[in-house]
């Protein structure tokens, strides 16, 4: 649903990142999806997609979406758990005293441009 | 010949949100003008809340509302009915408001001489949650027929409050609502939350809700307070 939104931080991110390095083709976008962050990667480069074309760096990029592990760490026995599989209840102990760790990140990881520097001026 | 090379970016995706929050949050400090963020899903009675809470303070605080719609004017046309300052502010189909909306919305609306404004955030308990709006303290609305589960399916949203108000009270004799289940789940998720049940529509329990809103508005210098 916020799908399109996310994809406008990450093209300004991007784009202000491409600026300040002077930059003028970005050919890909890595980002970093936590699996349970609600986030659907299919649809976040379908908005990519539709959305590149407003910035003349971005748009011949395309948008790669790689996803990060959620773990649960319980601490009533002060142990990590993988989420998808079990939830908010720790399978060792049966507490629900239990935060996740790692899973719900949505990060620019890294993005690949083509140098052009001989090209420039 | 042009190569590829890779720029290791490595920042949240919100990172530039934040940023810009932090940057509301100093200019109110500045301006001693406090914003309340008040989030809740459609229909839990945000509205009629505010209401009420404008009625208990309005002799006392100088209040602006900004109220957040996807589109229309229905609730801003009843807060106006109030007699306090309120903007619209319209999302355009986005489902949250962000720091950079919310920062037109405070120029728009004008905070030197207010000591509160409340932001009537899109109706949703999921993205809201995500975007940090500047404000000084979130806040969000349960409502009885929406179930005491309502902490374990949506997690994040009572994370990120300071206050929850469980609001129409007076239906509680027909819904199988536990008002202490309700209370152990979201204070699991969030020890310091501060819990507020009432009836908006019958005012009982906004004395205790007000109450806690001066408290902060003291804390953070509003004229009047100090």
């Amino acid at each position: 649903m916020h799908e399109l939104g996310i994809v406008t931080y990450v093209a300004r991110s991007v784009e202000r990142v491409a600026e300040e390095n002077g930059i003028h083709r970005v050919a890909e976008v890595v980002l970093e999806i936590g699996e349970v962050s609600g986030i659907v990667a299919d649809y976040l480069i379908d908005c990519w997609d539709y959305f590149r074309g407003r910035y003349t760096a971005l748009s011949e990029s395309s948008l790669r979406c790689e996803t990060l592990k959620a773990v649960t760490w319980c601490d009533h026995c002060k142990k990590e758990y993988p989420t998808v599989q079990y939830g908010r209840v720790c399978p060792y102990c049966g507490s629900e005293r239990t935060w996740l760790l790692t899973g719900n990140e949505c990060n620019i990881r890294e993005i690949a441009v083509w140098d052009e520097e001989e090209d420039d001026e | 010949m042009s190569e590829i090379r890779v720029i290791e970016i490595k920042e949240s995706i919100f990172a530039d949100n934040d940023r810009e929050a932090d940057r509301i949050r100093t200019r109110l400090k500045e301006e001693k003008t406090f914003l309340l963020n008040l989030m809740s899903s459609p229909g839990s009675g945000k509205t009629t809340t505010l209401l009420r809470t404008i009625e208990a303070l309005k002799e006392e605080i100088r209040i602006g509302v900004m109220e957040a719609d996807i589109d229309s004017l229905v609730d801003a046309e009843k807060i106006a009915g109030t007699g306090v300052r309120s903007i619209q502010l319209h999302t355009g189909g986005m489902c949250h408001l962000d720091a950079g909306m919310t920062e037109q919305g405070l120029d728009e609306i004008g905070t030197e001489d207010l000591d509160l404004v409340v932001l009537e955030n899109v109706g949703n308990l999921v993205c809201p949650a995500e975007f940090d709006t500047g404000a000084v303290k979130n806040a969000m609305i349960l409502s009885v027929p929406e179930g005491h589960d309502k902490p374990l399916k949506y997690p994040l949203i009572f994370t990120v409050c300071d206050a929850l108000i469980i609001n129409k009270i007076d239906v509680l004799p027909y819904f199988d609502f536990d008002m202490e289940k309700v209370k152990e789940y979201a204070l699991m998720r969030n020890p310091r939350l501060e819990i507020f049940p009432v009836s908006a529509k019958t005012g009982e329990g906004i004395d205790a809700w007000c109450d806690w809103l001066k408290g902060q508005l003291r804390d953070h210098g509003c004229s009047g307070f100090v």
